[in-house]
């Protein structure tokens, strides 16, 4: 059960964490999904005082549905999530910027989005010749332990361009956020900020289902973020905060996992993340004072 | 799944119930389609179809639990699924944006833990790892039926309460404070309502799998209430439309490579589409006869 060398009796921490480390898998799970996890305290933050961690849920469906999509007419899984999720993305934010549709149509359209994604996933084992039997596994609950150095390194360049984007439009996205008329009046383009958003939410779902999976993405978008709210009233320190969060989960649940290799990578990090977010309503924070600072934090 | 259609209706319909997990697929696919499509109407009046999609998750690692000790799936959703609804109804009602923002992140996080505690169990039971896209996406074969008695017990017992509730319940779904003033107890009356969900979305996790849920219990429903605001012509509406989706979900699935996950999914959103178009194109011709829904209201809508 546990990983360290048999020889060591009691294995002192330097060492096993010099031995952990000395694995490639370990260190290509640690950076990528460090970066992973970064870019979804950021965007969760956002998701989760906009109240759309559904949008979350919704495209990971779509990750889901657009990898298999892409497995099915032969290109890399990569390609087809990131393109459905964005594009769904940015659909969903020009329609939701008219009405909030009823969770009723939403939830019928995402649920036959993701009976299509069964759709490829049969289509794809069996018509591909080389059909990978793990795909499945793989995109619906990650792969962390997985992770090649050129996807690492991929996963790091498009974590750095959602980290620059969604700092780009942090400012104005916290205004509309909070008070999108107020916002209007002032001349933010609040339903182009809101459906850029979730086009950035999309990619961000994209990006984190190689490292939770489709399923469990949402909660590592909404777990870290809606803890750090709870734990700070002030909005940018609950940004960071998230970000350092989830990192702490994903770091917690790869050294978990490691030590007790029957848990797989992406329960530890997510029992990590619901745990901390658990652990947050230990700590009383008023919400009526929150408003007021995430107002005064604005101006 | 099973052989190619032969295109002789008879003899196709005739080939397929000569499986007898072909006739035990359609027992359980009937009973489940009519307690989902009765309580889902109900749910969808009651603005609670999230509620129907979190439980039916919940339910996904009872299934995956259930099979790791050994025993038969449908014990673990109806286990995981009633637990999850007591507990949701146990859950003081919070109002306000804010806490619903909260509560959403708190719904999404429950979902997330359960399906990451779905696969910690899929992956301690070894070599299962097939067998999880039936939990998550449905199947057409394994029914027992033993199964099929459980799902007909708990079916009467929930259609029994919901006759002994039904006027009382659509009353407090549609104007919950006046009926409240009227004596009726509406916060009661929501708790039981949210047992008897449970009981649906484990039923009907069992035909479509835990993630397509709102195949049956929310889809035929939505698409009853676009068309009528009658209750009893709606519920009779929304029954006829889940059997259709399962019949025929079940029957292609038999007859293509193709899972029941996509198929019931794709039906029960094609009537849905078409139930929108129809009154789209009524709307712009002028006659909108009685189609508003009765309730505006979100009921004390607890996710």
């Amino acid at each position: 059960m546990i990983a360290w060398s048999p020889g060591a009796a009691v294995p002192d921490p330097v060492s096993a964490l010099a031995q952990m480390l000395g694995h490639p898998f370990i260190v290509h799970a640690l950076v990528a999904g460090t970066a992973v996890a970064i870019v979804s305290g950021l965007v969760g933050s956002f998701v989760v005082l906009r109240g759309q961690v559904f949008a979350g849920d919704a495209l990971g469906h779509v990750a889901y549905t657009g990898a298999f999509a892409a497995l099915a007419v032969g290109l890399d899984l990569r390609i087809g999530m990131f393109a459905a999720t964005i594009g769904a993305g940015l659909v969903l934010g020009l329609l939701g910027g008219r009405s909030i549709a009823d969770d009723v149509t939403i939830g019928t359209v995402f649920s036959w989005v993701l009976g299509l994604g069964v759709f490829f996933l049969a289509y794809y084992t069996t018509h591909a010749s080389n059909s990978n039997g793990t795909a499945n596994v793989n995109v619906l609950f990650g792969s962390l332990f997985g992770i090649s150095t050129p996807a690492m390194w991929t996963a790091v360049a498009i974590a750095a361009v959602l980290v620059i984007a969604i700092l780009t439009i942090a400012r104005p996205l916290l205004f509309a956020s909070i008070d999108s008329a107020v916002a209007a009046a002032a001349g933010v383009p609040v339903r182009a900020l809101g459906a850029l958003f979730l086009a950035l939410v999309g990619a961000t779902a994209a990006e984190a289902s190689q490292i939770v999976g489709a399923l469990l993405l949402f909660g590592l978008l909404a777990a870290p973020a809606a803890a750090a709210r709870r734990l700070t009233p002030d909005p940018w320190h609950a940004l960071w905060l998230a970000a350092l969060l989830a990192t702490a989960s994903v770091w917690t649940g790869i050294v978990i996992s490691y030590a007790a290799p029957t848990l797989p990578v992406s329960f530890t990090i997510m029992t990590v993340a619901a745990a901390l977010y658990a652990g947050s309503f230990l700590r009383h924070a008023s919400t009526t004072a929150d408003n007021g600072a995430v107002r005064a934090g604005v101006k | 799944m099973g052989p190619g259609p032969s295109w002789d209706l008879a003899y196709d319909v005739q080939l397929m119930f000569s499986y007898p997990f072909m006739v035990n697929a359609f027992r359980a696919g009937t009973l489940v389609a009519v307690i989902a499509a009765t309580i889902g109407w109900f749910m969808v009046l009651r603005r609670q179809s999230f509620a129907g999609h979190t439980l039916a998750v919940i339910g996904f690692p009872g299934a995956a639990a259930a099979t790791w000790l050994g025993l038969a799936t449908g014990y673990g959703y109806f286990g995981f699924c009633l637990a999850g609804a007591l507990v949701i109804a146990a859950l003081p009602t919070r109002t306000g944006r804010t806490a619903s923002a909260e509560q959403s992140a708190v719904i999404g996080t429950v979902q997330a833990f359960a399906l990451a505690l779905g696969y910690l169990f899929v992956s301690l039971y070894k070599g299962f790892l097939s067998g999880m896209t039936n939990l998550l996406f449905g199947t057409i074969v394994g029914v027992t039926d033993t199964q099929v008695l459980v799902l007909l017990v708990s079916a009467a017992a929930c259609l029994g309460v919901l006759i002994a509730i039904g006027r009382p319940l659509l009353f407090a779904s549609i104007d919950p404070d006046l009926a409240r003033s009227r004596g009726v107890p509406v916060r009661k009356l929501g708790a039981l309502f949210l047992v008897l969900l449970g009981v649906a979305a484990a039923g009907t996790s069992q035909v479509t799998g835990s993630l397509l849920v709102f195949a049956l219990l929310v889809a035929p429903a939505a698409t009853a209430h676009k068309l009528t605001a009658r209750p009893a012509v709606g519920i009779a509406l929304s029954i006829v439309l889940a059997l259709l989706a399962t019949w025929i979900g079940e029957t292609l699935a038999f007859f293509t490579v193709y899972p029941i996950g996509f198929w019931v999914t794709t039906v029960s959103f094609a009537g849905y589409l078409a139930a929108c178009l129809w009154r789209a194109v009524g709307v712009r011709a002028g006659r909108r006869p009685r189609l508003e829904a009765p309730a505006a209201t979100p009921a004390g809508a607890r996710t």
